[in-house]
């Protein structure tokens, strides 16, 4: 189906299944343990050997000797895959750095062996007997020291421009009677998925199954064949439930390549789980930023000028951290700039986070906003409602599809008790606590991306969803069984739904928000084909047929859709995929994001009392998990605000804290009763379902309004994140 | 910041951050491979979800291990496989650990209960319900440790066991929102479903009480 006209009244419009509050129909399977993920299936195989990955422990250089005798002769060693036995391997199109290093190496704990062993005790045991020796080469993994010898970041596909200019920026930032000029930064975070990296390899002659844990099926197999030198067709990836990716898991990793390597050389199936303290370092990661924003404005608090530059670093051949995306479109202003400028860092490889570019840069400009607000002595929400537009800043002819920005500021600023914030910062104490509160825009666009799917209809009545997209905690198990309830007018438990295999239809897969949207639409427009096909088979013409209540009605006849499938199933197959409507209309998502902050006054410790989201992202199809995904983001904004660092150490060039005790990520204790409420709306220029995304949404702005929370508190601005209480301690009111 | 030059590498010192990669001869020499020449194993009897089990171990593997790969009870989960994360917690004996900080063959004679021993599709647990209920959960892997130490947690707080948030050491404690987030907070959920999981238990604390 081709989607280039904005969408009518449709059958996902009745709303009996789509849009109701419903829960995860996987749920009980997650909740009694009985969902398996890439490293459990015995169901499918009955006695893997098991994989250990050592990894390298330099980040720059050369292996120079190799030993592997004393691994070779541990007990229950199978065999040890390196660069010197693997044979030629090619290199994935997701990829930046080889998924198996050496000789040489190109970043630190870059996987260089899989021992494979009858157990994982013995696979773990031998693979500490690998000795290594390197030569270290000098090597750049410090950002800041590279700032000014940065060029200009490569531009296309996700990045972007790497500069845009509208207007006079440098005239019009001279001329304002208002000005700010500041630099935040950002620090390098990790995914920290709660699941690890983990696959299973089954060679059958020279064909690859490989379950593992996946949000982009079609890109990991074309990926997985292109590495080892086969042709798609010869690879199958599965990977039904996956246990959190945040877009760690976008691509192919070192656990499926090295499982598949592991049991080419050991003659049977071997699965490969990297180890906790390996993933920060082997994996990809959020890239730090450095980002300088310029504001002018008014007197009265109307943006003249509006500069964001950005400078992250990566691999050679990486990409940047695009913050400077949403600093084209958030706010009016007839004179602007941005620029990315990348540096080349032998760090691990940098790439896409949840929320890539938009959840770093709005942590940056929604501070900057709330330090231009208060020079203007105007209050925060009120002088980014004056700086609304409804269309796009640098292409005044092209208007939002949806923009309800200034109501979610509003609604939200009503229901927080925004009105009950003191203006003058510090001014508010709470026992020994300090309390303020922040707010920041939330902004994140939605991005239409090709979906397929096949619906069948078996013999007794269910229907059977396939496609190859993946649930990673967003809920698409339920929205699409809901999708496909709703137009094929069943009840949600005659749906089964079937995920994460290659050998289904190609989805958009899980990323960038953009998953609930163009799966769904893509099981719907396979849904229609399905109706055509009944109606077909019933004699009915399907544009006169309506499909309910388990039956297909037309005129005074109404006949069981079962009646349908009684000589054997019926199937449609097909996808979504799009026209312009995306370049003639600017498609967004818009949050407000509120937050309450205390501050010991004493200790400066900081925690969050309060937080709300208030969002506006086209029609919500499932409001449960769709809640949830909002929640879930919020929570990993504060961590972002407060807690979460990879810590470069800049002589070794590794990420020192390379655990979950050494990187922070919120826990219970820290996260208080979350509120998040959606605004009406429907979008019919995105797609039949009118939907857009959430699960990036949710973080977008939560960093800047925790961290303009805790400067309400306490008067000390911090423009580095995270905001941990060292950086305020010093600068602290003086205890009365 | 000190250059490489600086600093004077010793090869003791290239094992900054890494617990995995040996490069050092002698350090691989100290593990000797005698060590591991042969693998030792023992055996191990105990209850799991009320069923008796025997199992012939490496004596290495830990009670999670011996859950997931020798048991097949793949519920419990290894989100860190050392402490960290709280995806492994089991009830053994009445109290929830970290079956991967355990070895199995510690665990002679031990009542092991694990998120399967607590209930299944079509008749879960009143706390696995809740958390259907209140969605807390997400990408569920977290979710069968965040279950079992939920179900502990309240038998804990009714056993008048303190945390580190009880304000009365002498009277009952009451399962507050503060009281059960403190207790959960070895329960790493990434995906964040924390408010919700604390509606859900709420709702089962209520009920009990």
């Amino acid at each position: 189906m081709k989607f280039d006209t904005p969408a009518t009244t449709n059958p996902i419009d009745r709303l009996r299944v789509v849009g109701k509050a419903t829960d995860r129909i996987e749920g009980p399977l997650k909740t009694t343990g009985t969902a398996h993920y890439a490293y459990e299936r015995h169901d499918v195989v009955a006695n893997p050997a098991y994989g250990f990955v050592v990894g390298a422990a330099i980040a720059k250089g050369r292996i120079t000797a190799l030993d592997l005798a004393a691994a070779k002769a541990a007990p229950g060693v199978l065999a040890i895959v390196t660069a010197d036995t693997a044979g030629k391997l090619g290199k994935g199109d997701f990829n930046t750095a080889r998924l198996l290093g050496g000789p040489e190496i190109e970043h630190y704990h870059q996987a260089i062996a899989v021992v494979v062993a009858e157990t994982f005790e013995q696979a773990r045991a031998a693979a500490a007997l690998v000795r290594v020796e390197y030569a270290r080469e000098k090597g750049a993994f410090d950002l800041a020291a590279l700032r000014d010898s940065a060029p200009l970041a490569p531009g296309g596909g996700f990045n972007g421009s790497p500069e845009t200019r509208v207007g006079d920026f440098e005239g019009a930032f001279a001329a304002a009677p208002v000005t700010l000029d500041a630099t935040y930064s950002t620090p390098v975070q990790s995914h920290a998925m709660m699941e690890p990296h983990a696959s299973m390899a089954v060679w059958d002659g020279d064909r690859l199954t490989i379950y593992t844990s996946n949000q982009m099926i079609a890109w990991g197999k074309g990926d997985v064949a292109k590495t080892l030198g086969l042709k798609p067709e010869q690879v199958r990836l599965v990977s039904p439930y996956i246990g959190g990716g945040f877009g760690g898991k976008l691509f192919v990793r070192s656990d499926a390549l090295m499982a598949a390597l592991g049991a080419r050389a050991a003659g049977r199936p071997v699965k490969v789980a990297l180890t906790r303290p390996l993933m920060f370092n082997n994996t990809t990661h959020r890239p730090a930023t450095i980002q300088r924003i310029r504001l002018g404005a008014t007197k009265d608090g109307k943006l003249t000028a509006i500069a964001h530059e950005s400078w992250s670093g990566n691999l050679p051949g990486g990409d940047p951290e695009t913050a400077v995306g949403q600093t084209r479109l958030l706010y009016a202003g007839a004179n602007r700039m941005t620029a990315m400028r990348l540096a080349v860092l032998d760090l691990p490889e940098g790439n896409a986070m949840r929320a890539p570019g938009e959840a770093p840069g709005m942590m940056a400009l929604e501070i900057a906003i709330d330090e231009m607000a208060e020079k203007l002595g105007m209050d925060p929400v009120e002088f980014r409602i004056r700086n609304d537009t409804q269309v796009d800043p640098e292409k005044p002819e092209r208007p939002f599809s949806q923009r309800q920005f200034i109501r979610c500021l509003r609604e939200g600023a009503e229901r927080f008790g925004w009105a009950r914030r003191a203006a003058k910062p510090g001014s508010v104490r709470d026992g020994r606590w300090m309390v303020g509160m922040g707010m920041a825009a939330g902004f994140r666009n939605h991005i239409p991306f090709k979906s397929a799917a096949r619906v069948r209809l078996e013999r007794d009545g269910r229907i059977v969803v396939e496609t190859d997209m993946t649930d990673i905690g967003t809920g698409s198990y339920t929205i699409i069984a809901q999708t496909a309830a709703e137009t094929m007018g069943v009840p949600l438990d005659r749906v089964e739904v079937r995920l994460g295999d290659s050998a289904f239809p190609v989805s958009c897969g899980s990323g960038g928000q953009f998953g609930a949207v163009n799966s769904t639409s893509g099981v719907y427009a396979a849904c229609l084909k399905l109706r055509d096909a009944v109606a077909q088979k019933l004699g009915i013409n399907s544009s006169d047929a309506l499909f309910a209540d388990g039956h297909v009605k037309a005129g005074n006849r109404s006949v069981d859709l079962t009646e349908a499938a009684r000589e054997g199933p019926l199937t449609g197959e097909d996808g979504i995929e799009y026209g312009d409507l995306g370049k003639k209309y600017q498609q967004s998502t818009f949050a407000g994001h509120f937050v309450e902050a205390a501050v010991d006054a004493a200790t400066g410790e900081i925690r969050v009392r309060r937080m709300l989201a208030v969002c506006a992202a086209g029609r919500i199809l499932n409001p449960k998990s769709a809640r949830s995904q909002v929640i879930g983001a919020m929570t990993m904004g504060v961590g972002a605000a407060l807690m979460e660092e990879l810590a470069v150490d800049t002589r070794f060039g590794f990420f020192v804290n390379h655990d979950l005790a050494g990187y922070e990520v919120p826990v219970h204790a820290d996260i208080p009763h979350q509120e998040v409420i959606f605004l009406d709306e429907v979008d019919p220029m995105t797609s039949p379902m009118k939907a857009k995304g959430v699960g990036e949404l949710g973080i977008c702005g939560v960093g800047a309004a925790v961290a303009n929370a805790v400067y309400n508190a306490t008067g000390v601005r911090v423009r580095d994140y995270p905001v941990t209480l060292d950086k305020h301690l010093d600068r602290l009111p003086t205890l009365a | 910041m000190s250059s490489l030059s600086d600093f004077e590498l010793s090869r003791r010192g290239m094992m900054v951050g890494t617990a995995i990669a040996t490069t050092i001869p002698s350090l691989a020499d100290a593990a000797s491979p005698a060590s591991i020449a042969e693998t030792h194993t023992a055996s191990v009897s105990f209850e799991v979800n009320g069923e008796p089990r025997q199992l012939e171990l490496d004596a290495r593997t830990t009670l999670l291990d011996a859950l997931r790969e020798h048991l097949h009870l793949t519920g419990t989960k290894k989100g860190c496989d050392h402490g960290q994360c709280g995806a492994c917690t089991v009830i053994v004996d009445g109290r929830r650990i970290n079956s991967c900080l355990t070895l199995a063959v510690m665990h002679e004679g031990a009542k092991v209960t694990t998120i399967e021993g607590l209930g299944a599709p079509g008749h879960l647990h009143p706390m696995q319900a809740a958390f259907v209920k209140h969605d807390g959960y997400q990408c569920g892997y977290c979710t069968p440790g965040q279950i079992c130490s939920a179900v502990a947690v309240l038998d804990e707080i009714k056993a008048g066991i303190p945390s580190h948030v009880t304000a009365d050491l002498m009277g009952a404690i009451e399962p507050t929102n503060m009281e059960m987030r403190e207790r959960m907070s070895g329960n790493i959920c990434r995906c964040g479903a924390y408010s919700n999981i604390a509606e859900a238990m709420a709702e089962v604390a209520g009920e009990r009480a």
